[in-house]
């Protein structure tokens, strides 16, 4: 049917962000063709926007630090739901990761010694976090980029082509994959600019495509967050898991309404600043969970002791894990305690002097002054709760990144399980470049293992493909009324936020099914103005599909989980349950065989339950038991070393 | 609170095209981008724009507002008076692909030219130990966004196009000051930057770093005493008489 550009690579990455783009270093400099596509231009994806650092026990700042710490750190991060496989290897392959950044030419800030410089930050025992000020993301992303470049640069002196070997395509989506027999054929897309179609024949690919957020009305995502990656995985066959595990981040801006959502580092509570409500009050002494009492200070006078002495003074409650002070902020606001524009205050300007703020927090007094007319260093900021980070993801084995399906890898946000039920500030982006390049060995070890054995698209489906994507022009005809796709997603943002945000009930996740579904059905008479060529509607509208599926999972997996942790927080399910702790709640999308097209063939969401498996014994004997028992049930801690005496 | 304002925007391709008049809503606290997606949302929903972290931060929504290149992320619209006219067209500089998006491959075509880092042989990685005072100058041109405007704005390009094939632009002339101050880059790059790159082009009437963004000194920080080394080589009469004696 329609005119179709053909291209053909060992290796396809979709996503040009953090893991994106180390998964095709790896996969080209293990000889592999190598594709990246991404929706945006080369080098602007999400990853760009990590503030922070990078976490890695490389021990400059204090030699105490060591993976079997950073480990231990991430699994009580997680409240003991990861996959203690991706953890384990998270925290011991991060510092070679970073050390490997500087060789191709990154300048993290330095320690007076000349090494990489290391901060602190929430839930890391010791000083951790790689950075360069507060813009790490950016160097993370630029110097990747620049690495790719190098790369191309090689193959240019040896073949005269600099994409002979690894090509980046630019505003360019992915709508479909390609299954053959159960395995990966390619996949089919097309260019943002001109709306031409494009199939690359490939037999593997690595999603990389971070996140969901987009999904929800307050974000701090960016528009490529829609889920493509989640989508693209259950349309081929694979799980999804922990998709209940959403990250509120507790400060977001919520004024004024064009950066709402837009994120205020942590460093601002870590460098003194505090939480108040209307009445002025220094409220989070009032959210100190039993659990957490003896760690948190429980009056100002000792809170603002710990700055200066931590280890003689309890730690000020501001500066409890995310969830926890997103929850209180949460319900400050719903008190009616809250700031005019529906947040609380987040006072730094009473705590330190002007000069000292500007020279720790550059990038926020800019980011206030320039997008808020607000100057942190006078007044204080109005923020909230902002959905900031998906714990779930693609069901990948943790050496190889390799999904059910073979021949689909995925790596980063977009992969589920290394996170468990919370993540860790810092933990992204070592986590991208550790299982970035994890998925691009993974991809060039299974084109060696099949040989000349690769699967080939079928032309029906190909076709079928780029029908699906067609639709929103109305070459289909929709049975309903047509619905602008502008419409929906704001329809669709709303009801994540309102029913599926940071405190869940069971009615109110039901009401949301029912809404999805409806949404479900609508969009599949999303009609578009215009023609193909770099047209806004039409990609918002393909993008949709996505949201909604996803956000159906998030909804149906939260409802099914019948317990309080982490991102997940059910009001009429408050505690955690040990119960809970070994058990994975997984994603799967029923097929039908019959139906014309792709969309028809399409069932539903599907939840099974999937055993965790049990921690290995060494790794186990990490922790006291006494921690343990928190979280375990005591059959499961018979192989620890104080039990088995 | 909100108000109608009047905006004035391009819309058109590579053939035809023309400033088009609208009448959109403006909220408090709210910037030109915003006014752009509620256009999209209300009245043109095949408006072509790029954008991508709405702070500052990706540099995907390089524009020109009123005539001055921009963020339109960045573009506050309290700083319009309410019965000013918006007028928002694409970069000049760039082909135009559609509505406010332009082709910016140019930039990428010289990123490709520009030698990459290349190590020292000696060192393993985890072994670098740099100086923050040394790392701090090439880390101010790190902070770069990539928003093009600098590309967009410098008058070698904008001006005359002929100019393309030899000259660089601003972001990566800048790109080798960076790489050549980089305490540990092993390669010789200054001459590269007056023989390939068109460093001569630049005549240091910083519209470049007027325009960052970012607020990168580019002309003081990076172009002039890039300038400089070359001159420095080129007319060191010690430097001339080693390299006529290595010829």
């Amino acid at each position: 049917m329609t005119e179709i550009e053909r291209h053909a690579f060992d290796v396809v990455v979709i996503g040009a962000g953090g893991a994106g783009l180390r998964a095709a270093i790896e996969a080209r400099s293990r000889g592999m063709r190598t594709a990246v596509v991404c929706k945006s231009l080369f080098g602007k994806a999400h990853t760009v926007m990590a503030e922070g650092g990078i976490a890695a026990a490389m021990g400059n700042v204090n030699p105490n630090d060591g993976w079997q710490v950073h480990f231990r750190d991430t699994m009580r991060g997680g409240k003991f739901l990861n996959n203690w496989r991706m953890a384990e290897l998270h925290a011991k392959e991060a510092p070679e990761r970073v050390w490997e950044l500087e060789t191709y030419g990154a300048l993290f800030d330095r320690t007076k010694d000349g090494r990489i410089s290391q901060r602190n930050f929430g839930g890391h025992e010791y000083p951790r976090l790689a950075h360069v000020g507060d813009r790490t993301g950016l160097e993370l992303i630029r110097t990747l980029q620049q690495q790719i470049v190098a790369l191309q640069q090689r193959d240019f002196q040896e073949f005269g082509d600099y994409e002979a070997g690894l090509r980046v395509f630019g505003e360019c989506t992915v709508t479909d994959l390609l299954v053959e027999s159960g395995r990966v054929a390619g996949a089919f897309g097309y260019w943002r600019e001109s709306g031409r179609f494009l199939l690359f024949e490939a037999p593997s690919v690595v999603l990389a495509t971070g996140g969901i957020g987009k999904s929800y009305k307050v974000t701090s995502n960016s528009w490529e967050y829609t889920g493509d990656g989640h989508a693209l995985a259950l349309r081929a066959g694979a799980a999804l898991i922990n998709m209940e595990f959403v990250q509120f981040h507790p400060t977001g801006m919520v004024w004024p309404p064009s950066v709402k959502g837009i994120l205020v580092t942590e460093s601002v509570r870590g460098d003194g600043g505090v939480l108040r409500n209307s009445e002025g009050r220094r409220f989070m002494f009032d959210y100190i969970p039993e659990v957490f009492k003896e760690k948190y200070a429980d009056n100002e006078t000792e809170a603002d002791r710990w700055y200066d002495d931590p280890d003689h003074n309890r730690r000020p409650p501001e500066l409890l894990p995310r969830d926890e002070v997103a929850r209180a902020i949460n319900a400050e606001v719903k008190a009616g305690r809250g700031s005019p524009h529906g947040g609380v205050f987040l006072d730094i300007a009473s705590r330190l002097p002007g000069e000292e703020i500007q020279r720790r927090l550059p990038s926020m007094y800019h980011q206030f002054r320039e997008l808020a007319d607000v100057d942190i260093t006078r007044e204080p900021m109005e923020v909230g709760p902002t959905c900031h980070y998906v714990m779930g993801g693609v069901e990948v084995d943790p050496d190889s990144a390799a999904s059910g399906v073979p021949g689909l890898f995925a790596a980063g946000e977009v992969a589920g399980g290394m996170h468990g039920s919370n993540r860790l500030g810092g933990n992204s982006l070592s986590d991208l470049l550790v299982f970035g390049r994890r998925a691009g060995m993974g991809a060039a070890s299974y084109v060696e293992s099949i040989g000349q054995d690769r699967p080939t698209p079928v032309e029906s489906e190909v076709d079928n493909a780029a029908r699906w994507a067609l639709a929103p022009f109305g070459e289909r005809g929709p049975d309903g009324p047509p619905e602008n796709p502008y419409t929906l997603q704001m329809e669709l943002q709303q009801v994540m936020n309102d029913l599926v945000g940071i405190i869940r009930r069971s009615d109110e996740m039901e009401q949301a099914l029912k809404k999805l579904d409806d949404l479900g059905r609508r969009v599949r008479n999303v009609m578009v103005e215009g023609h193909r060529q770099y047209n806004p509607g039409w990609h918002l509208a393909l993008d949709l599909r996505n949201m909604v599926l996803v956000s159906e999972c998030v909804a149906r997996s939260a409802l099914e989980r019948t317990e309080s942790r982490g991102g997940h927080t059910r009001d009429d399910f408050p505690q955690m349950d040990p119960e809970w702790r070994h058990q994975l709640l997984a994603c799967e999308l029923e097929h039908s065989e019959s139906g014309e097209s792709r969309a028809d063939r399409m069932d539903g969401v599907r939840v099974l339950r999937r055993p965790q498996p049990a921690m290995r014994p060494d790794l186990l004997a990490l922790f006291e038991l006494a921690e343990l028992t928190k979280f375990y049930l005591a059959e499961e801690l018979a192989e620890h070393p104080s039990e088995k005496g | 609170m909100g108000y109608q304002a009047h905006f004035r925007v391009w819309r058109g391709d590579a053939d035809s095209g023309a400033l088009r008049d609208f009448r959109v809503e403006v909220n408090e606290g709210e910037v030109v981008l915003d006014v752009i997606h509620r256009l999209q949302a209300t009245q043109c929903p095949d408006l072509a724009v790029r954008w991508n972290c709405k702070a500052g931060k990706c540099g995907s929504c390089s524009a020109e507002i009123n005539g001055r290149p921009r963020l339109m992320c960045m573009t506050r619209m309290s700083t319009f008076a309410e019965d000013e006219t918006v007028t928002v067209t694409p970069m000049r500089t760039f082909p135009l692909v559609r509505d406010l998006v332009t082709d910016v491959s140019y930039n990428y075509a010289k990123a490709r030219e520009i030698p990459s880092f290349q190590p020292p042989a000696d060192l393993a990685p985890g072994e670098y130990r740099m100086q923050q005072v040394d790392v701090q100058r090439s880390q101010e041109f790190r902070k770069c966004i990539e928003c093009f405007l600098c590309q967009n704005t410098c008058h070698v390009v904008r001006d005359h196009e002929d100019n393309e094939q030899a000259f660089a632009g601003p972001r990566y002339l800048m790109r080798v000051a960076e790489l050549e101050m980089h305490p540990l880059d092993t390669a010789d790059r200054h001459q590269d930057a007056q023989t390939q790159h068109g460093l001569g082009f630049c005549n240091i009437t910083k519209c470049c770093t007027e325009v960052c963004p970012e607020h990168i000194k580019i002309t003081d920080n990076a172009l002039i005493p890039l300038k400089e080394r070359v001159a420095d080589r080129r007319y060191d009469p010690l430097a001339r008489l080693f390299r006529r004696r290595k010829e």
